[in-house]
């Protein structure tokens, strides 16, 4: 354990130094995040400046969506997609041997081998705007929202760690899937908005199917005080079972790799 | 001399139809590639959740099996403007591998606009899937259901939706390619690029139709080129109202002047490059 703990301390300075090299790609992220919120913030407006509200949800509720929505994003492109496309560039170069050979799990090695610190832009802007909806709301949240609330949160970020990864186990069969993160990222864009916003077609794919729901929509709905225990065991079993999984189909998949020169 | 010049002048359309056929198959290659693209384009059938919900409310101008059309609009013609060669153009001049290109009797940016509309072509049969779905799901779409008439905005409206999504894509693609010319200064341009497309996601028209706007709002952006990218051409698909004249006009407008500051620093820009050593 300490092992993989102070392999993580390694790799993760050693890429934050590296990156630091490109800082005003930093300013660009940071940009780029604002932008977005601003974006997704006009959109909203044009929702609600009628009075309509998306799926019943008031404006402040949304907003905590959109917070969350853009917290996982930032979380995603800080430590899951830099690693994914990696994965891919591994399979195609042949370098996955030397990877494989190591003394140390292989899917460990390849999900935190590096991190970038691009996404804290949108860590921080999603936690903050968490933050101001839910203090500006009517009823402040209480220990007992925000315990099954951080909770879920968590479990939405193994979900999408699961997911990722389970894609991109993809690619020891098919080398040249680059796009699939972005294939993802696409649908996963259902999230920026409460899932009782769509039509019921959409809410049984992105629940059942992709589990969107789960990731944005539920821990928002604790945070406002509106979670029930039923969701918050459904997070924690669709997480579970797609993190099992990732790590039964990447077992899987390596049987099917034939390393670089054979 | 005389002769050697006659046999290898051969004419616009041959090489036209030569240099597409070359692209179509290189892209054929990345089918699978191709068939994710198609599906990380599909934001706009996501936002037609949205709005679709939104439009059986009653609260917006358009109603649900108009908010449909619009978004599937929207959807095929992202499919035919979508323009990619920042990173492309990035690659080349980053690796040196422009300069084989520029050998070429013909200028680069043939090569690059054939490139994206064979890309565009060989993208056909899965944005064709992805509809004929939704249509399965939502026929009422084509219908009209309960709440209005059938879908058909005419044979002449769709020739001319087809020369406005066209000029889009060239609007586009002209609007990218002189920001492309940084390359030749900057080393890390496709990064730049993420920062224009923030206006173009949402001020095009891709993420709600332009009715929902606020007046004001709508007037401004009608000034800017980010309408004519994507809400224009669908408007045209949807049932050919729109602002045609000033909408064509509009285009052509910042076509010219993106054009002219491409060549200026295209020029410059080679200058440049070759006094990097190529």
């Amino acid at each position: 354990m300490t092992r993989y703990l102070n392999a993580i301390r390694i790799f993760w300075s050693a890429s934050i130094s590296a990156e630091m090299e490109y800082r005003a790609n930093f300013l660009m992220a940071t940009l780029s995040s604002v932008m977005t919120l601003a974006g997704t913030m006009f959109m909203l407006y044009l929702f609600y400046r009628t009075g309509y509200e998306l799926g019943g949800w008031p404006w402040r509720d949304a907003l905590v969506v959109v917070g969350v929505f853009t917290f996982l994003e930032g979380m995603q492109s800080t430590f899951m997609t830099p690693n994914r496309t990696r994965v891919t560039e591994h399979v195609r170069e042949g370098t996955l041997d030397f990877v494989l050979l190591k003394p140390i799990d292989s899917q460990f090695w390849l999900s935190v081998r590096t991190i970038s610190p691009w996404g804290i832009p949108n860590i921080l802007l999603g936690l903050g705007v968490v933050v101001y909806a839910a203090l500006t709301r009517d009823r402040l949240p209480g220990i007992l929202d925000l315990l099954p609330a951080a909770a879920t949160l968590i479990f939405a970020v193994l979900m999408l760690y699961s997911l990722g990864y389970l894609l991109s186990t993809f690619s020891i069969w098919y080398v040249k899937l680059y796009n699939i993160t972005m294939a993802m990222q696409t649908l996963v864009e259902t999230g920026r908005y409460p899932i009782t916003a769509y039509p019921a077609a959409y809410q049984v794919f992105f629940t059942f199917v992709l589990p969107v729901a789960f990731m944005t929509t539920v821990p928002a709905q604790f945070i406002t005080g509106q979670g029930t225990a039923g969701w918050l065991l459904g997070a924690a079993l669709v997480a579970a079972v797609l993190l099992i999984l990732s790590i039964a189909f990447w077992r899987f998949a390596l049987r099917y790799y034939t390393s670089a020169s054979s | 001399m005389t002769q050697s010049a006659e046999k290898f002048s051969i004419g616009w359309p041959h090489k036209l139809r030569v240099m597409l056929g070359v692209q179509a198959a290189e892209m054929a290659q990345y089918r699978a590639e191709i068939a994710l693209w198609a599906i990380a384009t599909m934001l706009p059938l996501i936002m037609m959740g949205l709005w679709a919900q939104a439009g059986e409310s009653g609260l917006f101008p358009l109603k649900r099996v108009e908010m449909f059309r619009y978004f599937i609009a929207v959807f095929i013609v992202r499919q035919f403007t979508i323009v990619w060669i920042i990173h492309h153009f990035e690659f080349l001049v980053v690796t040196g591998r422009l300069s084989p290109l520029l050998l070429h009797p013909i200028d680069p940016v043939w090569r690059f606009i054939i490139m994206h509309i064979s890309e565009h072509w060989v993208r056909v049969p899965f944005v064709f899937l992805i509809i004929g779905g939704f249509l399965w799901l939502y026929p009422q779409t084509l219908t009209g259901g309960t709440d209005g008439t059938a879908w058909w905005p005419g044979l002449g409206n769709l020739a001319l939706a087809a020369v406005a999504m066209y000029t889009a894509f060239l609007l586009r693609f002209f609007m990218q390619y002189t920001l492309c010319m940084a390359a030749f200064w900057h080393e890390r341009v496709a990064a730049m690029d993420a920062i224009i497309y923030m206006p173009y996601l949402f001020l095009s028209g891709l993420l709600f139709p332009f009715e929902v706007l606020p007046d004001y709002a709508r007037e401004i952006l009608l000034w800017t080129p980010f309408p004519y990218m994507v809400w224009f051409p669908a408007t045209l698909v949807v049932n050919g109202e729109g602002p045609i004249l000033r909408g064509f006009l509009t285009m052509i407008g910042w076509m010219i002047l993106f054009f002219i500051l491409y060549r200026w620093l295209w020029r410059k820009g080679l200058k440049h490059y070759s006094a990097m050593g190529a």
